[in-house]
C-alpha cells in the first residue's frame, strides 16, 4: 500500500556476508508537520482502549475458563502433547493479556504456571497440587476481583505461588544448566 | 516534527487470541490505520501476507499450526517471490531475554513483550517506519541487521569478516525528527 514501487536494492558484499539496503519504502508515510499540527495518536489509542475496558472482565473470565478446561483435559487424559500444548497456550495467553485486562496478579500466576510447564523435566512428576493451585488461584483472582482488598491478596497469592514453583523448578533442574539459567534469568518485563 | 500517516499503511495482524486481535485492531484504528488484516494462525497469515502484501506484520509467537517464529522465517526467504523485507513486530507473552535473541535470529525486526501498551506499539511502528535497518545475508541468516551497536572498534568473537566498511550507517529520519531538523 505505502510502497507501490519497491525500492532498488543496493548490495555490498563482504567476505562472509552481504549488506542489503533499499530506499525506505515507508518513507512516504512519515509526514513533516508543524508542531501545532501534531496530534496525539497514543493518547487517542489509550482512550480507545479504555473504551473497550467494559469487556475486559468478561474476556478474562473466558480466558480463565479456557485454562480450567485445559486443566480438566490434563486430569482426564494426562499430559499428552495436545493437552500439554493447550494448557501452556491457555496459561500463556493469560500471562500476556491479564495485565491489560486489569488482572496483573492473574498474569503473574499464569507466568509461574508457564514456567512449570516449560521447564519441569517430567510434567507427570510435578505435584498435581502445584498445578491445581495455580489454576485455582487464577480462577479466584478473576472471580473475586470486585471485592475490596483482593488486589493485595491476589498479589501475595501469586508471589507465593511463584516462590514455591521456583523452588521446585530450581531443584528439579539442578542437573540441567540451560533450564536453570532460563529459570533464574530476570524477565524483560518490569514486575507489577 | 514528523508524524506517521497511518492511513497509508497496511497491517497484517497474526494472533490466535481473538481478544488480543480486537485490542490490536482498536489500537491501530485509533492511530489512524484503515487497513488491518487479521489471521489467527501462522499458515493463514503467510497466505494473507502473499495476497495483501502488508507494509508491517504484527505477530504473536505462540500459535497453532505454525507459530510466529516460523512465520518470520518463512517471510525472510531471500529467494521468495514475495517481499522478504517487510518489518515484523513480534508481540508476545514471552518475556525472557533468550526469546528476544531467538526472535531476532529468525529475522524479527522489533520485539514487544506483553502486556501491550499503546505507547509501546506506537514506538515500535515509528521505529520500523523512520529508522529501517539494512538487511544482512549470511550462510545462516537473512534479516534486519542484528547489530544496533555502531561501534567500529568492536572486536568480539562474532565480528563479521571483510573490509573496513562493516557497519552501514543508515540515515535516520527518527533522529531528524527528534532533533527537530
Amino acid at each position: 500500500m505505502a510502497k507501490e514501487q519497491p525500492g532498488k536494492l543496493q548490495v555490498k558484499s563482504f567476505a562472509d556476508h552481504h549488506v542489503i539496503t533499499q530506499p525506505n519504502p515507508l518513507r512516504k508515510v512519515l509526514l513533516r508537520v508543524p508542531e501545532s499540527d501534531l496530534d496525539d495518536p497514543v493518547g487517542r489509542a489509550e482512550k480507545a482502549l479504555a473504551g473497550l475496558s467494559g469487556e475486559f472482565k468478561n474476556w478474562m473470565a473466558i480466558e480463565a475458563d479456557r485454562l480450567s478446561a485445559a486443566h480438566a483435559a490434563v486430569l482426564r487424559y494426562g499430559f499428552t502433547d495436545e493437552s500439554r500444548e493447550e494448557l501452556f497456550r491457555a496459561a500463556h495467553d493469560i500471562k500476556g493479556d491479564a495485565a491489560t485486562f486489569g488482572f496483573p496478579s492473574a498474569g503473574a500466576a499464569a507466568e509461574s504456571l508457564c514456567r512449570i510447564i516449560e521447564h519441569a523435566p517430567d510434567l507427570a512428576a510435578v505435584p498435581a497440587n502445584l498445578i491445581a493451585h495455580h489454576i485455582n488461584a487464577i480462577q479466584a483472582i478473576v472471580r473475586e476481583r470486585t471485592k475490596l482488598d483482593t488486589a493485595v491478596t491476589a498479589s501475595a497469592l501469586s508471589k507465593q505461588l511463584r516462590g514455591i514453583a521456583d523452588v521446585f523448578l530450581t531443584h528439579a533442574n539442578r542437573d540441567r544448566p540451560e533450564h536453570l539459567e532460563a529459570i533464574l534469568a530476570p524477565s524483560i518485563v518490569p514486575a507489577e | 516534527m514528523y508524524r506517521i500517516d497511518f492511513n497509508k499503511l497496511r497491517f497484517l495482524i497474526c494472533d490466535d487470541n481473538p481478544h488480543m486481535r480486537r485490542i490490536l485492531r482498536t489500537l491501530l484504528h485509533s492511530f489512524g490505520a484503515r487497513e488491518a488484516y487479521e489471521a489467527e494462525d501462522g499458515a493463514t497469515a503467510l497466505e494473507m501476507y502473499s495476497h495483501y502484501v502488508p507494509d508491517i506484520v504484527i505477530t504473536d509467537w505462540s500459535m497453532p499450526i505454525f507459530d510466529g517464529l516460523e512465520l518470520a522465517q518463512m517471510i525472510r526467504q531471500p529467494e521468495s517471490k514475495g517481499n522478504p523485507y517487510a518489518p515484523i513486530i513480534m508481540l508476545t507473552g514471552h518475556s525472557e531475554k533468550r526469546r528476544v535473541t531467538v526472535a531476532r535470529d529468525a529475522g524479527v525486526t522489533e520485539f514487544l513483550a506483553k502486556p501491550i501498551s499503546a505507547k509501546g506499539l506506537y514506538q515500535r511502528i515509528l521505529n520500523v517506519v523512520a529508522n529501517p535497518r539494512p538487511f544482512i545475508k549470511t550462510k545462516t541468516y537473512f534479516g534486519p541487521d542484528r547489530r544496533r551497536n555502531t561501534n567500529n572498534a568492536y572486536i568480539g568473537p562474532e565480528r563479521r569478516i571483510g573490509g573496513e566498511v562493516e557497519v552501514m550507517q543508515q540515515p535516520s529520519l527518527l533522529d531528524k525528527a527528534r532533533s527537530g531538523v
